[in-house]
């Protein structure tokens, strides 16, 4: 079920649950960068000083030429002096300020790399349960809105919590130097900024909310309906679903209005409530002046001050909120990494063989076409020829824990036999093939593979005995060589060929624009679907497992490429232990035996004909001429 | 371009004006402050002149406060003009995708129109609000300061205007520089993306062939070499902002020492002076923001041409040379030497030549091969597609004379892939007739054989499907989808492939609910199985996109060596 991505709906502002425990989770990663982001903060720590240091320079420089003036002196040297003070001043801090910035970049970049190695790394290595609790569209937003919130919080977030904190506390104290009766006005501003910080942030976030909601609304509102035009064309549905638009339009568009509105007002606010403050220090400290009770000098720094306080205080007030949904990104990643991976508690692993005349194995690095199960025995090994030999004990299994579908199946298949699966939907033939590959691992009973309980054998060796034909194809963008080599990495160019002969698929590559090297897209999307199953049949034969495991259910392929594609697997199954998910009415007749599922329990096997004379499910499924899906 | 977009302001215009021009005035306010707090230190305070420092102090306080009021102003109207725009914008492309014909959204593909629809229409409402804040508060900030400075001085402001070419260049070189990186990186980025979409779906055939360790390679490689390119792109960021306070301070030291020596010279007095830095300030912050506008618009640009383009795109199928008063006398359907191309080529014919001849209230049934364009034929029909030459006849009428409306409502289809939607049974039934009663949608239900499992469910008839229709099967949602389209009660009955979901036994009950109900409608059957068409009036089989043969069952058996082929194929076995 395709859901929506998280991209086109914004971030979700989800609260982290714990966050003291994310954020040490999140310096866990940046334990490399210990000493680099010590110093990172040291710099910014510098930058902004100077910035503030800078400012308070005004004040002996400005006194000094009022000095000069009164005196009539024109000796500029102490002025020079001052001025070269001041440069390097600004000089120490633009410095750093590029420096540290660099730093962060590389760090930021190199954490995030890590971050999503890590994700991925996991991904692969958890089990199929993982993938059936959530949506694609709930992990891909731990990819992309998680990592990219991440991303904001660590190169900008961060950094100007530090820059705009020291700023705002380095102003308030050089403030309090400068004039202490001054600041005294400044406080009282000041904390009128903060309330109206905090009411104008309140209602923003509730607005925000509102927005992101119905922002989620519009947008699964067009999907749907692009998705489905053709009902609407052909419903002549269009004036109504067009109404129905209109109406969460506008909704988005108010909530969206006010949202923004609280959030955008903030900075003008906040600027100009410094301006006032700006006048009113002017005027406050002219008096002062007058009186004596400070100088020139020092009103022209503070009023510098007064105007450089207002943008880093808008700027922490707007970042709070970024920190929240960025951790609370930052935990569902966490979650995803700690997720538990499949259990593989498995020893036996397989090799390489080479068989001798009387019979015994010996190991060889590689590619002979014979196999073996490598056991750890006593101190050493044994070898246990792989010949398919696949057996069901008494097995059952649920998928949630509570319904089983499958209830005591016993099956045997020998080496080279073809079993094939028949039932109505439900009935359990998917899931028996989920269990052989270990996809899910039984409840109770077992299931042995040439006589080893497949719970002993590593998942990775067994599944390599093993190959799959799905009823869902999945090609991978890359060229057709690429994906049919997916079987087999180390396949050459002919092998690649001639398993695409075998499965038919050679002459229709052959007409591709760039043949075998054609890039496909998108799961495929330029090929047909007759074609894709043509792929992924030369993508099984290459791999050339003993064991096969296919899934006939064609739907929807015209009669031409059906044909091609049974012909195909028909030569796939040549020579192999066969497990098939029966469609069509060839391949069970040429089966060694059939099995027949119902509500998870084998309730016929034999042959075709044993089966037929019973005259039971198999005999009705047969007679509505062999639907069976 | 732009031009286009800001037209979609529509009712919001007012808004999109008066920001920019409430600006103005909070600009004008700013920059006299600084003036006014110059007179203070230079006439106020040599004076000991209280009333005038109180007097222009609260003058200042008074204008903070209207700048205050106009900014706030500004910046809400900004908003509303902005989303007003974006509300518009979606609610035009929104209907433009309702006009199109599938001509047009197969030139567009699903996927793209719907972020057209979404991210686009988002990143250009983002630009846009901060273009009308900026586009008139930095330049006019700008000129203004840059006045005030020149009547304090003329000397000091040389340095300022030697100052802003040098920015401004050093901006540009910069901005040049990081576009093509930044466009570099999104596109690992969306590699990247896109590498691990296909993991989560493919999944398990990834682990079926053991390819776990080999896809986390891959992407190691992807994640590194975004890497390189992000650092790549930050790195021209991470130079600008130095550049910036390199170029301010410089100038604040060279003001202050031609300032100085000024003050000493007679030329210029302190407070006179101190209002000058506080106009550097302002009008190299300007110039940053302009730069900023710059590059928004950039990068917004792309979102607009992709919005522009569905705009501008004419539907392919209108009905404006129709007669509104023409409705369809009856199920009388003919194609009249009929071919067809999805790329208007005639060298490549999806259907070549097709005279076909359909008498109200027959059932004729469509066989034929992948590719052989059966579901392309029925299209014709309603008109989803037009004919690239000769004539499609519904009713007697060439397709093309009736509104589009009056001809699709009398012509039922059922398609291939089964839509539902959002909503209960009983609205998406509705959708073939929204005033259809409840007997109705029942009396269509039981002839679909739905009307059984339906009540089954606790909710009958106001069960939620869920979106997409989840909470259905394949069998379910096709029989609900057989409903949908017979509660039109349409004179012309399109089936595209519609009971592969459904067995043997249902399908027959079907097509002979039909018979009955529906009897005097014109049936059209496109199926795979021939045990679905078999008891068709003719049987019309398709091969590569022409009529190899039409006939009934028997007729086609001995003539018609493809249907032979077929039948023997799907009987094998049976004795």
């Amino acid at each position: 079920m395709p859901g929506p991505m998280g991209g086109p709906h914004g971030r979700s502002i989800a609260k982290p649950k714990n966050v003291g425990k994310t954020f040490s989770r999140l310096l866990g990663y940046l334990k490399d960068y210990k000493w680099q982001l010590v110093f990172v903060a040291f710099g910014l720590v510098v930058s902004a000083g100077a910035g503030v240091a800078g400012t308070y320079l005004l004040k002996p420089i400005i006194n000094h030429i009022s000095e000069l003036l009164k005196s009539g002196s024109t000796d500029m040297s102490a002025f020079i002096g001052y001025l070269v003070v001041l440069a390097a001043v600004y000089g120490v801090g633009a410095l750093m300020n590029y420096i540290v910035n660099r730093m962060i970049v590389n760090i930021s970049t190199a954490t995030l790399e890590s971050v999503r190695v890590d994700m991925f790394t996991k991904l692969e290595k958890l089990p199929l349960k993982y993938f059936d609790s959530q949506t694609h569209g709930e992990i891909m937003s731990r990819f992309s809105n998680d990592t990219d919130a991440l991303r904001d919080m660590l190169r900008q977030g961060l950094p100007m919590l530090i820059t705009s904190g020291i700023t705002v506390v380095g102003v308030l104290v050089m403030m309090l130097v400068l004039s202490p009766l001054l600041t005294l006005l400044v406080l009282v501003v000041f904390a009128l900024m903060l309330l109206i910080v905090k009411a104008l942030g309140g209602k923003s976030a509730f607005y925000f909310t509102k927005r992101q909601k119905s922002l989620a609304t519009v947008n699964g509102y067009i999907e749907e309906m692009i998705e489905g035009q053709r009902e609407v064309k052909v419903f002549c549905r269009e004036d109504s679903v067009s109404e129905t638009f209109e109406q969460k339009n506008e909704e988005l568009r108010q909530a969206s209005t006010s949202a923004m509105t609280y959030a955008m007002v903030l900075m003008p606010i906040m600027g100009n409530l410094s301006y006032a403050l700006y006048a009113a220090a002017a005027a406050a400290g002219a008096a002062l002046a007058i009186i004596g009770r400070a100088d020139i000098g020092t009103l022209a720094a503070f009023l510098q001050y007064t105007r450089s306080f207002s943008q880093p205080l808008t700027q922490l007030s707007q970042l709070f909120n970024g920190f929240i949904s960025a951790l609370a990104g930052a935990e569902r990643i966490f979650e995803l990494i700690d997720a538990s991976p499949e259990t593989d508690e498995g020893d036996v692993t397989l090799v390489n063989v080479e068989k001798g005349d009387a019979g015994n194995l010996t190991e060889v690095p590689c590619c002979t076409n014979h196999w073996a199960w490598k056991r750890p025995v006593g101190g050493g090994y044994e070898y246990i020829e792989l010949r398919g030999d696949v057996r069901f004990h008494d097995v059952s299994f649920s998928y949630d824990g509570e319904v089983d579908v499958l209830k005591d199946v016993n099956l045997f298949a020998k080496p080279g036999q073809k079993i094939a699966f028949v039932g109505s939907t439900g009935a359990g033939k998917t899931t028996v093939t989920n269990l052989i590959n270990r996809f899910y691992d039984v409840q109770r009973g077992s299931i042995t593979y040439d006589g080893i309980d497949v719970k002993q054998i590593k998942k990775d060796d067994l599944r390599r005995s093993l190959a799959m034909v799905l009823q869902d194809t999945h090609l991978f963008t890359g060229t057709v060589r690429d994906n049919i080599r997916y079987g087999r990495l180390d396949a050459t160019d002919a092998e690649v060929e001639q398993a695409a002969k075998l499965a038919n698929a050679h002459s229709f590559i052959r007409h591709l624009p760039q043949g075998y090297d054609t890039v496909l897209t998108a799961d495929g999307a330029n090929l047909s679907q007759g074609q894709r199953q043509l792929l992924a049949i030369a993508r099984a034969a290459v791999a050339n497992p003993p064991v096969l495991i296919l899934d006939e259910a064609t739907s929807s392929i015209d009669t031409r490429t059906e044909a091609l594609i049974e012909r195909g697997m028909d030569r796939l199954m040549k020579g192999r232990t066969v497990f098939v998910i029966a469609h069509r009415l060839s391949t069970v007749r040429n089966s060694n035996a059939i099995l027949v599922l119902e509500n998870g329990q084998v309730i016929e096997r034999g042959d075709h004909d044993g089966l037929i004379e019973q005259k039971g499910k198999y005999y009705q499924l047969y007679m509505g001429m062999f639907e069976l899906s | 371009m732009i031009k286009k977009i800001a037209k979609y302001i529509g009712r919001y215009k007012p808004y999109a004006i008066l920001s920019p021009v409430l600006v103005l005035f909070e600009v004008l306010l700013e920059v006299f402050i600084p003036l006014l707090m110059g007179r203070i230190v230079d006439v106020g305070i040599p004076n000991n002149d209280y009333a005038y420092i109180f007097k222009t102090g609260g003058l200042m306080v008074l204008m903070a406060v209207g700048a205050l009021i106009f900014g706030a102003l500004c910046a809400k109207f900004a908003v509303t003009a902005s989303n007003g725009l974006a509300k518009n914008l979606r609610k035009g492309l929104f209907e433009k995708v309702e006009s199109f014909s599938f001509k047009n959204t197969d030139h567009f593909t699903t996927p793209s129109l719907i972020t057209r629809l979404t991210n686009d229409v988002t990143n250009v409402q983002q630009a846009f609000q901060m273009i009308i804040r900026m586009l008139a508060r930095a330049p006019f900030m700008l000129i203004l300061a840059t006045v005030m400075a020149l009547r304090i001085s003329t000397r000091l402001s040389l340095v300022i205007l030697c100052a802003i070419p040098f920015l401004a260049a050093a901006m540009a070189v910069l901005t040049k520089l990081a576009f093509p990186r930044f466009e570099a990186m999104l596109k690992k980025y969306d590699l990247m993306n896109a590498r691990t979409q296909e993991n989560l779906i493919a999944i398990r055939v990834v682990k079926a062939f053991v390819r776990g360790d080999y896809e986390s390679v891959k992407f190691k490689d992807a994640a590194a070499a975004l890497k390189t390119a992000q650092r790549k792109a930050e790195r021209i960021l991470v130079a600008a902002m130095p550049l910036m306070q390199i170029t301010m301070y410089a100038c604040i030291l060279l003001v202050l020492w031609v300032g100085g020596n000024d003050i000493l010279g007679g030329r210029l007095m302190t407070g006179e002076l101190m209002s000058f830095l506080s106009y550097i300030t302002q009008i190299l912050m300007s110039l940053m923001m302009i730069t900023m506008v710059f590059v928004n618009l950039v990068l917004s640009s792309a979102s607009a041409k992709r919005i522009l383009e569905v705009l501008d795109e004419a539907p392919a199928i209108n009905d404006e040379a129709a007669q509104a008063e023409l409705s369809v006398k009856n199920g009388d359907v003919e194609f009249k030497d009929v071919c067809f191309s999805y790329a208007d080529d005639p060298d490549n014919l999806a259907l070549s030549h097709i005279s076909l001849s359909i008498r109200s209230g027959e059932t004729i049934g469509i066989i034929g091969g992948s590719g052989s364009a059966k579901s392309t034929l029925v299209q014709l029909i309603p008109r989803l597609y037009d004919v690239l030459s000769g004539e499609v006849l519904v009713g007697g009428r060439n397709v093309k004379d009736y509104k589009i409306k009056t001809l699709r409502e009398s012509i039922g289809m059922v398609l291939q892939k089964n839509v539902l939607f959002s909503g209960t049974i009983r609205e998406n039934l509705r959708w073939g007739n929204p005033a259809a009663t409840d007997e109705e949608i029942e009396s269509a239900c039981i002839a679909a054989q739905a009307d059984g499992f339906i009540r089954s469910f606790p909710n009958g008839y106001d069960t939620d499907l869920g979106q997409g229709g989840v909470n259905v099967s394949g069998g379910q949602k096709q029989r609900l989808c057989i409903a949908r389209a017979l509660i039109k009660n349409p004179k012309v009955l399109i089936l595209d492939d519609s009971t592969s979901a459904v067995d043997t036994a249902t399908d027959a009950a079907i097509r002979e609910a039909f018979a009955s109900q529906h009897g005097a409608a014109t049936t059209i059957i496109i199926a795979q199985r021939i045990a679905s068409v078999m008891d068709a009036d003719r049987i019309v089989v398709l091969q590569d996109g022409k009529i190899d043969g039409v006939g009934t069952h028997e007729e086609l058996l001995a003539t018609n060596e493809i249907y032979r082929e077929v039948y023997t194929s799907q009987q094998k076995g049976v004795a």
